[in-house]
């Protein structure tokens, strides 16, 4: 409140206090006058406005899971691989670092890294090459910030190749580690 | 011979019954007629196996071209052929004719319908040198069990030859991708036919190992999303999850006891192999590298374990002691070896060598280090001993599709093994039964 409003305040006050002092000397006899009524008052009642206008998004119960958000970069759980390596890719950082984030953040959440490999090689071997990967995925959410308590990493070898044929073109797909919710 | 040595029915088991042997024929000494097996260069003993005699309604199964295919298949025997003349086994044979014509030995035999439905199978082997009998005998058969009747004719003639058990009567488990969602145990004779299916499953099943006895299978199966280790009971279809840890369990291998299993797991980190009792308990961890070390095998002692380890770069195999520890490494030759198998006797090590891009099963004899490539194919994978040693089972590519075939141990002879559609892997070789 600036001095001003102040002052003002303080000149209300004196006169209303002048004119109860008039009302003093009022006759009894005299009509009641008529009651005083605060016009002010009902904005600080509580309870709802009536004039209140609430938005409501028709949409809104269907809210995505940033999991199951097309457009959220969390949709991205392939991380892929060169032959006989585990190395996570620089292109693939991204990735690992939004869904270490979120398991960050979401402590409740989660996931478990499934390493895969080519056909190329024999299959107790690959099963142990793709565990290894899920394994490189795992140690970069660590680095993150995720408990091992919210990592498990599985393999699956060369058993559930996502492409079937016998080329490089499928062979590429079938290097990677995907990143699974529970 | 007579009726007589024929057993009633209320004596004769489901299977195979009463070898009895025919008639009181003076044998020749075995040592005499017994191959020498020296690996490469062993000369095959030459036998001819004329069609038996077929009395009455025909027999659901060829006994004399399963006992050839069988014999033909061991590497040990050059089968001379017999013409298409039927001998009965108590036919009037000239020896030295058959000895003229290049064969040392001659068998020959009846199928006749019984009736009450099953098949009295008899057989003689004929010795044309010495002109004596080796043996003879008459099994009582259903139709069913027909074709293990002929195994185990072949077998009796493999170890009087031979001097040494046939396998031809064991079995051998396998797996088969019928569809991209469709996987199965397969369970068949050793050489592919009559197959059954222990285990149906929507998801990956791979690396059976029968137990010693014969009676039980290890496997993994990702049924539940992971790779986890069971053991399942062949006969009962019994079967629980022994290896089920966080991470991914595999690689089954039993000891030669059947009390304990070496596998393959994860729960600590990378790929390491952990002991365990055969029901899971008691687990402990035999290696402790930075990288991989899988795939474990047993010697034949029980003594030690062999294992494919990436230690050195590559995957080589190596040998630790059953209590761990202490590795040496096995393998020298090419930049890829893995998937050991020890030989009955403990003197080989069967592995899957890559040389020149090509996946080879390979032979090693351990105490020399000589190593000998015993298939021509490119993409071979998980070899297996048969019980007596001479044979290996493996898995190879044909068109692009899973195929199982033996080689003799000094890679004379292969044979693709018949067996039912699908893509087939992961054969492993059962033990004698019985």
């Amino acid at each position: 409140m600036t001095p001003t409003h102040l002052s003002r305040a303080a000149l209300l006050a004196t006169a209303f206090v002048f004119t109860l002092a008039g009302c003093s000397s009022v006759n009894l006899d005299e009509q009641p006058p008529a009651p005083i009524v605060d016009s002010t008052a009902t904005a600080t009642k509580t309870g709802p406005d009536p004039r209140a206008v609430a938005p409501v998004d028709a949409q809104a119960g269907r809210t995505l899971d940033p999991l199951n958000d097309p457009n959220n970069p969390l949709s991205k759980r392939s991380v892929f691989f060169d032959f006989d390596s585990f190395v996570v890719k620089s292109e693939y950082q991204p990735i690992v670092q939004t869904h270490g984030s979120y398991l960050g953040t979401n402590k409740q959440r989660r996931v478990t890294v499934e390493g895969h490999t080519d056909e190329r090689g024999g299959r107790e071997y690959n099963l142990a090459l793709g565990q290894k990967r899920a394994e490189a995925v795992k140690q970069r959410l660590m680095l993150l910030g995720v408990v091992d308590s919210q990592v498990e990493t599985v393999s699956f070898g060369e058993e559930k190749p996502r492409g079937t044929g016998s080329n490089e073109e499928a062979w590429a797909q079938n290097r990677r580690a995907d990143l699974n919710y529970r | 011979m007579s009726e007589t040595i024929i057993q009633p029915a209320s004596s004769i088991r489901r299977a195979v019954c009463a070898a009895l042997v025919l008639a009181p024929v003076p044998l020749t000494s075995l040592a005499q007629l017994r191959v020498e097996i020296t690996g490469v260069g062993s000369q095959q003993f030459p036998i001819s196996i004329a069609n038996f005699a077929r009395a009455g309604q025909a027999a659901p199964a060829e006994i004399d071209s399963i006992i050839r295919a069988d014999l033909s298949r061991s590497g040990l025997f050059r089968i001379i052929d017999a013409g298409g003349q039927a001998i009965a086994e108590d036919a009037t044979v000239n020896l030295a004719e058959w000895k003229g014509r290049g064969a040392d030995a001659l068998v020959v035999g009846s199928i006749a319908r019984l009736a009450d439905g099953r098949f009295d199978v008899r057989y003689r082997l004929l010795d044309t040198v010495k002109q004596a009998q080796l043996d003879g005998l008459s099994y009582v058969s259903t139709a069913a069990d027909l074709r293990l009747t002929a195994h185990r004719i072949a077998d009796r003639i493999y170890e009087k030859i031979t001097g040494e058990r046939g396998v031809f009567a064991t079995r051998i488990a396998y797996i088969v991708q019928t569809s991209p969602k469709s996987w199965e145990l397969h369970i068949a004779d050793a050489d592919g036919f009559n197959p059954q299916a222990a285990l149906r499953s929507r998801e990956p099943i791979i690396s059976p190992a029968w137990s010693p006895d014969g009676t039980r299978l290890a496997y993994v199966s990702f049924e539940s999303g992971k790779p986890v280790v069971y053991v399942h009971s062949v006969t009962t279809g019994e079967r629980r999850a022994v290896a089920n840890f966080r991470g991914s369990n595999s690689a089954p291998a039993w000891s030669p006891d059947g009390r304990s299993l070496a596998v393959t797991l994860t729960r600590e980190g990378n790929s390491q192999v952990f002991l365990m009792n055969a029901d899971g308990s008691n687990v402990r961890r035999l290696t402790t590298s930075s990288g991989i070390d899988t795939e474990p095998a047993f010697s034949a002692d029980g003594g030690s374990i062999y294992f494919t380890s990436d230690r050195g770069g590559g995957p080589q195999i190596y040998r630790m002691p059953v209590s761990g520890g202490g590795a040496q490494r096995v393998t020298f030759n090419g930049d890829y070896n893995m998937s050991a198998r020890v030989s009955p006797d403990g003197k080989q090590l069967a592995y899957i060598g890559r040389r020149g891009g090509r996946l080879q099963v390979y032979v090693l004899d351990i105490a020399s280090g000589q190593e000998v490539p015993v298939t021509d194919t490119a993409s071979d994978e998980s070899p297996s001993f048969a019980p007596n040693g001479r044979l290996l089972l493996y898995a190879t590519q044909v068109s692009g599709r899973g195929i199982l075939a033996s080689a003799s141990t000094d890679g004379r002879v292969r044979t693709r093994l018949s067996g039912p559609s699908g893509d087939i892997r992961e054969p492993t070789w059962g033990p004698f039964i019985k």
